[in-house]
């Protein structure tokens, strides 16, 4: 019934110093394993090279992202996210793994605007060394009070994934954190 | 009285008014005044009262270290209390009013209690008002609130209407203090390649340089200055940030600063404040020094103010604090204040200098300008009321007596400099004394140490006791040097020259004049602004307070907001000369962040409204929102208590629910139940060792309840377990279990069993679940359509199966909670919300009825079924509560197994689950316990139980309770009395009321409803 499926914060938009935009709804399937034993497959069944730690490798249509040393998180189409777990299920029978479509477990946003402003309104929320983050990496961190993963995909466009009960905390601490006259010219 | 000269202020632009209020009197100032400088220029000498004696008291100071000159600054929600008027940079429209005056500024009824010093000794709060002690209460501490405090506190209702933010940083090197030696050491750091941020708490570079007449380079301070900031704004890896003060140095390189993002531009859109938090390698505390005033009698009055000070609003400001200055001094530094003066023009009567001669360059430039120094000389006294008229001379060696009258209105007095050491002691930098130069400087050989023990800050400039320019640019260098080469980094340019008049050696004054008498010694202030004086700490040390921590506390010496900058040192060599020991011996009390007091807003930065705190919604969230549901928070997550209609009380609502619900369709958000997937080779033998009933042998296909209990044995958590397939199994927990258990089972694969094939993942959020519940639970799931048999043969009771319902991806758990009929329907979470509408749509012809969590509460209960948080409290085992068949008998270990077998868990004495019905049907009160004969060893009633759960039951029309009695099991229909908080009528016992021990489960007992 995927065409009755809704995202957390359908269409949810403000435009202050950065624009930030609910992303609608993102396939995650969450991968856990040997991480050395499980390329080949990965790679056969998304295009994507086994990312190095932090980092995030693409495919066809697919980002792989490392999680943790055991723990692999796969962007893909909402709708495909089903079928990669069978996929990957089957392709790992007999081998110790969990492979799960988490895809609405998380909500996801953009964040877009530029280079230097949206470092700073990112640097207002998390801990992590964002000037030292660059597209290719993802960085799991705290999001204020919350968890959350950061990645840009250009120097001038950021996602940010958090647990979809917490959308609207989300959304709306970047919202007041990209308020007109809220630049910090930090970021260069 | 003070007055704005005709020339000078680099700072302000006289082209510019600005015009402000001042309790309620409107006056002027210009662009880049202070409100200080701008009280000063109207004539405004005195700007507030002192915290004990309700003194007048005028500005002192110039900058962070103010202790007088606190304000109320703004008003209804924009109001603030204890501003620093020296620090406020001015702004149109601007409106503050004094503190702790009462009814006016200028005449003040608090300020008999200057006439009674007696009253309020030393320490005051530990011996007066002891007697009679409920005079405390209702007498002394009254009229203590009343008089004393310093700002009034925003009204209950205001709302602050600005924004506030936090800003993280990781950088190589902070330096704070943004004067000659900052900008220096940012300079060596910058061109040596390392990131710097930079920060300076005022609004401009340069610190005192341009002011005390440095040259660098042979030009004025000012040039090099402005060159030195347009060289580092010019570097990519230099951060330069004015407004910005470093507040605080904690361990691992974290540094905090407070940026006054718009302090001085209300009505911009950029937030007010900014709390940066930092990670840094190295900070550089580029601080500076601070002035101390000189203990002489009448110190306090206003038109007394630092030497520095009266240099600062003349240079800064183009402010003059009199027509006729008398400079008192221990050193040569304060001639400057002298010679300054002079050159504007106006009247310095004479330099009071404590010391024996006084021949240094400075003197010989005022002796050359025809100013009378006089040696060994000091003040004995102060004339004036709300301001200075005079001055008495003595000397300073004597015991006070009189030399000469010389008319005044204003004093400026110097007691040598202290460097500000408040950052590199913050993280346990230890000082050490500079006997010569009588001030405590930082001890190289002890720095504050980082993660590996390495120093991590270093003083630069004054703040490392290089008072002299010369010295002060060619220590930031070196010192700036240092802290680059432990970051890998070096640095080499040529060091400028800087260069200021040459100073002889201070003469260390504590007290002027040395021999002064009990009565002049009881009009030396130490601290202003808590009215603490030399005789206080005298007092203090003749009552036996050697430390000088415990002195600080018994007489307050530097516990007001401006923590002891000005009082600090001469407090406690006062002390120390009484104690008569050295300096360094008796040691400073600690010096703790923030530096200055930080606003509570940047403090709590965006965390504020709808923003304080995460709020979990489910999907189906919205929905209840726009239905009107009576929220019931439940960890973060917010949970429908009940859906009242117009007209409806909550307890009617819940009635209507549970009855629509038993009688036909009742839906319930069952969303924020926890979740985790467990899976792995490992998965069956692990859940075997977290429950304490047995769940590898579950068929997939199957649901089993089962109890989770801590390794001390008792029940932490409980739910349903679900067996998707051969190896792996989904764990339900409750709701607010889910993060906490999830954690259990890692910190147990993790530690313990990390050879074990298990892998566990938190799905809480993945799925939407709503629970299907009654008699109609089956016909409108039907209605729906779908390709899952939901018959009772093929869907038995505790089975469950995945497929389509109403063309939603679902899996249906046959599974009860209320004891009916029960479809429990998990769908990906995007697609709970159209389910929701679905099953609403489909049910309305069996009046589908939502209901909240009260109605699940009492539905339970009507069961017997426990909920974990009311039948267990922590102290509760499953054996308590009559869950010995979930018990495994059969398993080897289990956790809490071991402690469940010890003496005091077998207990047949233990309280234990039972149902309780109250003889009237009244609903017994939540907590309530049930009353034993006889008292304890503490007077206390005995008892023999309490409640756990209790309700109204509609389906029962009467009151139902559960509860943990004494061998409860083995006593039904025993009746029991429970307490209650009525209050009994005079002479009457309290009032108890009876009820009925019977079983817990009060309804459908063969659980017959729920299996059709």
């Amino acid at each position: 019934m995927s065409e009755q499926a809704v995202s957390a914060l359908p269409g949810a938009e403000a435009t202050g110093v950065v624009t930030v935009r609910e992303m609608g709804l993102q396939g995650m399937v969450s991968l856990r394993g040997d991480l050395a034993a499980l390329g080949t497959v990965v790679m056969r069944l998304t295009g994507a090279e086994m990312p190095a730690v932090r980092a995030m490798t693409k495919g066809r249509g697919i980002q792989v992202a490392w999680m943790s040393p055991d723990e692999l998180l796969i962007l893909c189409d909402h709708g495909a996210a089903d079928t990669l777990v069978a996929d990957l299920t089957q392709a790992f029978e007999g081998q110790h793994h969990l492979a799960l479509n988490l895809s609405d477990a998380r909500a996801m946003f953009g964040l877009s605007g530029n280079a230097s402003t949206l470092r700073d309104v990112l640097a207002k929320v998390t801990p992590a060394d964002i000037s030292a983050l660059h597209p290719g990496e993802m960085r799991r961190t705290r999001i204020q009070q919350v968890a959350g993963a950061i990645w840009f995909e250009t120097e001038t466009e950021a996602r940010v994934i958090c647990f979809r009960s917490v959308a609207q905390y989300m959304f709306d601490l970047f919202t007041v954190s990209a308020k007109d006259g809220g630049a910090v010219g930090f970021n260069r | 009285m003070s007055t704005r000269l005709p020339q000078g202020g680099r700072l302000i632009d006289r082209s510019k008014t600005v015009k402000f209020s001042f309790n309620g009197k409107h006056m002027t100032g210009h662009a880049g005044d202070t409100l200080a400088s701008a009280l000063l220029a109207s004539g405004q000498v005195i700007m507030g009262r002192s915290f004990k004696y309700h003194r007048p008291r005028g500005v002192m100071a110039s900058g962070a270290e103010e202790p007088n000159a606190l304000v109320n600054l703004g008003r209804g929600d924009s109001h603030e209390p204890n501003q620093r008027a020296t620090v406020t940079e001015l702004f149109e429209g601007l409106s503050a009013t004094s503190q702790n005056h009462w009814p006016s500024l200028d005449w003040d009824i608090g300020e008999v209690n200057a006439l009674l010093p007696r009253v309020l000794p030393a320490g005051f709060y530990y011996k007066t008002f002891i007697y009679p002690r409920p005079f405390w209460k209702h007498v002394f501490e009254p009229i203590i609130r009343r008089s004393a405090g310093l700002g009034r506190a925003p009204e209950h209702d205001a709302r602050d209407p600005d924004r506030y933010e936090q800003f993280y940083a990781h950088t190589d090197l902070v330096i704070a203090g943004g004067g000659i030696a900052g900008l220096q050491a940012a300079l060596e750091a910058g061109r040596a390649g390392a990131r710097v941020i930079l920060c300076e708490q005022t609004a401009h570079w340069g610190g005192r340089a341009p002011v005390d007449g440095v040259e660098i380079d042979g030009k004025p301070a000012e040039t090099w200055i402005n060159d030195a900031v347009q060289v580092l704004e010019k570097m990519d890896n230099v951060h330069l940030r004015l407004r910005c003060m470093v507040a605080g140095v904690y361990d691992h390189g974290y540094v905090i600063a407070y940026e006054r993002v718009a302090d001085h531009a209300p009505g911009t859109d950029a937030p007010r404040h900014r709390l940066w938090r930092i990670r840094t390698g190295q900070v550089i505390a580029a601080t500076g020094a601070l002035e101390r005033p000189l203990s002489f009698p009448g110190n306090d009055k206003p038109g007394v103010m630092l030497a520095s000070a009266v240099r600062d609003y003349a240079v800064n400001w183009g402010v003059s604090p009199g027509a006729r200055t008398v400079v008192v001094t221990n050193n040569d530094d304060a001639y400057r204040t002298a010679l300054l003066l002079a050159d504007a023009g106006l009247s310095v009567p004479c330099i009071a200098d404590a010391r024996s001669e006084s021949d240094g360059p400075l003197a010989q430039q005022a002796r050359a300008r025809g100013i009378r120094v006089m040696t060994n000389t000091g003040i004995a006294g102060v004339k004036g009321l709300r301001g200075v008229v005079g001055v008495q001379l003595c000397r300073q060696d004597g015991t006070g007596e009189v030399i000469e009258d010389v008319t005044c209105d204003a004093v400026a007095m110097s007691g040598g400099w202290s460097p500000v050491v408040h950052l590199w002691s913050h993280c346990g930098g230890k000082l050490t004394w500079d006997a010569e130069r009588a001030f405590f400087r930082p001890d190289p050989s002890r720095p504050p140490t980082n993660q590996t023990g390495e120093g991590f800050v270093v003083c630069a400039g004054a703040a490392d006791g290089a008072l002299l320019a010369g010295d002060t640019m060619q220590n930031a260098s070196t010192m700036a040097r240092k802290a680059l080469s432990a970051l890998d980094f070096t640095s080499g340019a040529a060091v400028p020259s800087a260069s200021a008049a040459e100073e002889s050696p201070l003469l260390p004054v504590w007290i002027m004049p040395a021999g002064a008498g009990p009565k002049k010694r009881a009009k030396m202030w130490l601290d202003f602004q808590n009215d603490v004086k030399v005789s206080d700490v005298q007092l203090a040390a003749r009552e036996g307070y050697e430390s000088v921590e415990h002195t600080k506390r018994y007489t307050t010496l530097g516990m007001a907001t401006d923590q002891g900058k000005l009082s600090n040192i001469n407090g406690l060599a006062v002390l120390a000369q009484a104690l008569d020991e050295d300096i360094p011996r008796v040691g400073t009390t600690t010096f703790r962040p923030p530096y200055t007091p930080i606003s509570m807003g940047a403090i709590a930065g965006e965390a504020r409204g709808e923003i304080f705190q995460p709020l979990r919604r489910t999907p189906l969230h919205a929905w209840h929102e726009a239905n009107g549901a009576a929220w019931e928070p439940v960890g973060h997550w917010r949970r429908p208590y009940c859906y009242p209609r117009p007209g409806e009380s909550h307890r009617e609502a819940v009635n209507r629910e549970i009855t629509a619900t038993r009688t036909s369709l009742g839906l319930l958000d069952a969303s924020t139940l926890g979740k985790i997937v467990v899976k792995g080779p490992d998965a069956g033998r692990f859940l075997d060792m977290l429950y304490t009933n047995m769940m590898s042998t579950l068929k997939p296909g199957k649901c089993r309840y089962g109890l989770m209990c801590s390794e001390n044995g008792f029940l932490m958590d409980d739910g349903v377990v679900v067996r998707l397939d051969d190896d792996s199994f989904l764990v339900h927990t409750t709701t607010g279990g889910a993060d906490r258990i999830h954690a259990w089972m890692e910190d147990w694969l993790q530690c313990e069993w990390w050879d074990w094939q298990v892998y566990t993942a938190n799905v809480t959020e993945q799925w939407a679940q709503i629970a299907v519940v009654g008699p109609k639970a089956r016909a409108v799931l039907d209605k729906l359509g779908s390709d899952i048999d939901l018959s009772n043969d093929a869907l038995p009771f505790m089975a469950w199966a995945e497929g389509r319902i109403g063309g939603f991806d679902a899996r249906v758990f046959r599974i009860s909670f209320s004891g009916e009929l029960s479809f429990e329907i998990a769908v990906p979470a995007s697609q709970g919300r159209a389910l929701w509408d679905a099953l609403l749509a489909a049910g309305a012809e069996f009046d589908a009825t939502p209901y909240g969590t009260e109605a699940l509460h009492v539905m339970r209960a009507e069961k017997g079924f426990i909920m974990i948080g009311d039948e267990t409290d922590g102290t509760v085992i499953p054996q308590d509560l009559g869950l010995g068949w979930a018990i495994s008998k059969k398993k080897e270990d289990y956790l809490g197994k071991r402690a469940q077998e010890r003496t005091h868990m077998t207990d047949p004495g233990r309280w234990q689950l039972v149902g309780l019905e109250t003889l009237d049907g009244s609903v017994l009160p939540d907590g309530s316990y049930a009353l034993a004969e006889g008292i304890n060893v503490n007077g206390q009633r005995n008892t023999q139980g309490r409640v756990t759960s209790t309700y109204f039951s509609p389906t029962l029309s009467r009151g139902i309770a559960m509860g943990l009695v004494v061998q409860g099991p083995e006593r039904m229909g025993e009746v029991i009395a429970f307490n209650t908080t009525q209050k009994p009528a005079r002479g009457e016992a309290p009032k108890t009321i009876e009820a009925r021990i019977v079983s817990p489960v009060f309804f459908d007992p063969e659980g017959e409803k729920p299996n059709v």
